[in-house]
């Protein structure tokens, strides 16, 4: 069973300010869908407001064509998952109890743990490479290790839909792709619905089937990244003057930033970086 | 619906996972049998030594109700309600303090830290002293005062939602608020009446009688079992309210009810023997770092709890020289006074903060 997550014309915002007013968005079920936009933007409300912590002001969001508001936060959490950007951890605690605590959902008020939950945990932590790590301290771990926690915590959890808000930040390049791989093969296997908040275009553009691109709390552009990724759309959503090449690798669109001291050399007189061929590895 | 089948879980991944839970469990496990043999010694203790020292054999021979009347006498109607009243109130206040400190997320958000003792305080001193109540009154009156302080700093804090800081800073203020209402009602007082004000405001267990403790025990009956129900939320909520949401846990309608049961238990134990300063406070936090596998750790807590109030009610009686019998207060205060200054020492180089 799949379930169709959707915002009808969502107005999300605290204290009564609105960050994003009157939103529409489909998310595509089986999709990697990479939300880009400007500090500021409403990237991480838009999140909140689909993982159901954000109530709208106006609107709705729905979960299989259903208010997500008026179902129980148990029920949407067995189907939708969401790790915020800087999760938080009591002191002390072991990487196995915290990944076991994303079994919550899927656990009553009486049955506590069964050979179920032991087995996706497993699961949750194999796909991550984190086994190993089961019996340390989430404090003593890096960077890189710590985040491939998380995301083991929310895929114990087990969710259709799984949004994460900026799962790269603070990883340094090798992480960064670690990370989004993990998340690429758990989509491509699973068929686990991933959207999440990327701030690196250029990875996004890589890793997104589906791109939404947002300024000042609206959406800008919707689509495949070839079709979002203009210098137009770059320039309206960041203020940027870019230049859109091919990405060697995989021919996704790259980014270029300009920037005000370096536009000098015109792009027409530089073409051999981008007219070479994908590189196979 | 889960979208892992169990063909493809990788069944060697399973025991490194299962042993390290049963480790956990174990750990605790030994903790609390460790304390509970700590507690059932100090029990003995205080049961057994006084003026009228009993032998072990002479002790067991009176608790099974074959003792000789004036031991009947010492160790049933004086010890034993003076004991159990110590060990019910060592879990309340370490219960609450666990509550209130897992739920803000902050090591000061403990009853004593924030004032809801102190507000029982308040209405208990007001009553014996402006309005001459009894003893009954009186604890009615420190459970109500305790629960409006609480009501009044939550709502205080309250901006959309209450933060764990905000909820502390508050509290720190009503605190000093209710300490200024006290010394008031203090200097106004008569000295004789003043003085018996000042025994209840240090808390002291001495003069236990059955009806607090029934109140207590019935009290902890009732609430025991709804935060054993309630641990899997507190779980989730210990991970900050956006992952506790999304793991379908309603951050702020669990934080109130969890504050609510952590209140009514401080208040409980505050009416009956006062405010046993930082019990609350050091119990459950003790008890985290000597289990250290980052859990709960409910149980060591209220265990941590009855056995320094225990210990202290005995070492304000017997240990201390001369022939000054103190109230438990005391002894429980100069145990927590050094702890605050270490903790705030070392939360400040760590750059957590409070």
């Amino acid at each position: 069973m799949t379930h169709q997550l959707r915002a009808e014309g969502i107005t999300l915002g605290y204290d009564h300010t609105p960050i994003i007013d009157g939103l529409d968005l489909e998310v595509i079920p089986g999709a990697i869908t990479v939300i880009v936009g400007a500090n500021a933007s409403g990237k991480s409300t838009l999140l909140k407001g689909l993982a159901r912590l954000l109530k709208p002001e106006a609107g709705q969001v729905t979960l299989g064509g259903r208010n997500i508001a008026a179902l129980s936060g148990k029920k949407v959490a067995t189907v939708v998952g969401l790790l915020p950007q800087q999760p938080i951890a009591p002191d002390g605690i072991t990487v196995a109890d915290l990944v076991g605590r994303g079994r919550y959902p899927h656990q009553g008020w009486f049955r506590q743990w069964s050979s179920t939950d032991d087995e996706i945990v497993a699961a949750a932590m194999a796909a991550t490479n984190t086994q190993q790590l089961a019996a340390r301290r989430l404090e003593d771990l890096s960077g890189g290790q710590r985040q491939r926690v998380w995301i083991a915590m929310a895929l114990a959890q087990d969710p259709e839909i799984l949004l994460l808000d900026e799962p790269t930040t603070f990883l340094d390049v090798t992480h960064q792709i670690e990370v989004l791989d993990l998340l690429l093969e758990r989509n491509r296997e699973r068929g686990t619905t991933v959207v999440m908040v990327l701030h690196d275009l250029n990875l996004a553009a890589r890793y997104a089937d589906h791109l939404v691109v947002m300024r000042a709390g609206s959406i800008v552009a919707n689509g495949a990244p070839a079709e979002t990724l203009t210098a137009d759309i770059v320039r309206h959503a960041f203020d940027l003057e870019a230049a859109i090449v091919p990405d060697p690798v995989c021919g996704a669109p790259m980014i270029i930033p300009i920037g005000r001291f370096h536009g000098r050399v015109s792009t027409a007189e530089t073409p051999e970086v981008w007219q070479s061929k994908p590189v196979r590895i | 619906m889960t979208a892992l089948q169990k063909a493809d879980t990788a069944p060697r991944s399973v025991p490194p996972l299962a042993r390290a839970r049963a480790g956990r469990r174990r750990r605790e496990r030994r903790i609390v049998l460790v304390l509970v043999g700590a507690l059932v010694i100090v029990a003995a203790f205080s049961l057994a030594v006084g003026a009228y020292s009993l032998s072990v054999p002479d002790l067991l021979r009176t608790l099974t109700g074959q003792g000789s009347q004036s031991e009947n006498f010492i160790v049933l109607s004086l010890r034993l309600p003076r004991l159990t009243l110590a060990v019910l109130v060592g879990v309340a206040f370490a219960l609450s303090g666990a509550l209130f400190q897992t739920v803000l997320r902050n090591p000061l958000a403990s009853p004593d830290i924030i004032g809801v003792t102190g507000g029982a305080s308040a209405a208990a001193v007001f009553g014996l002293l402006i309005l001459g109540f009894g003893s009954v009154a009186t604890s009615l009156a420190a459970f109500a005062g305790a629960i409006i302080v609480a009501c009044a700093i939550y709502l205080l804090a309250w901006r959309g939602g209450v933060v764990g800081y905000r909820f502390v800073l508050i509290g720190v203020g009503v605190a000093f608020m209710v300490q200024g209402l006290l010394g008031y009602l203090l200097s106004r007082a008569d000295l004789n009446d003043a003085q018996g004000a000042l025994l209840w405001l240090v808390g002291s267990v001495s003069g236990a009688r059955w009806q607090d403790i029934a109140v207590v025990a019935v009290v902890l009956l009732v609430l025991l079992p709804v935060i054993r129900l309630l641990s899997g939320r507190l779980r989730a909520l210990q991970l900050g309210d956006d992952l506790a949401s999304s793991l379908g846990v309603g951050a702020e309608r669990t934080r109130l009810l969890l504050l609510v049961i952590a209140v009514a238990v401080a208040a409980t134990a505050t009416a009956a023997v006062g405010p046993l300063a930082f019990v609350a406070f050091v119990a459950a936090p003790i008890a985290r770092r000597v289990v250290g596998t980052g859990g709960l750790a409910l149980v060591p807590a209220a265990l941590v709890g009855s056995l320094i109030t225990a210990v202290a009610d005995f070492t304000a009686q017997h240990l201390l020289p001369g022939q000054l019998e103190l109230p438990a207060g005391i002894i429980t205060g100069a145990i927590g006074a050094p702890y605050l200054l270490w903790l705030l020492a070392t939360s400040n180089k760590t750059g957590k903060g409070a």
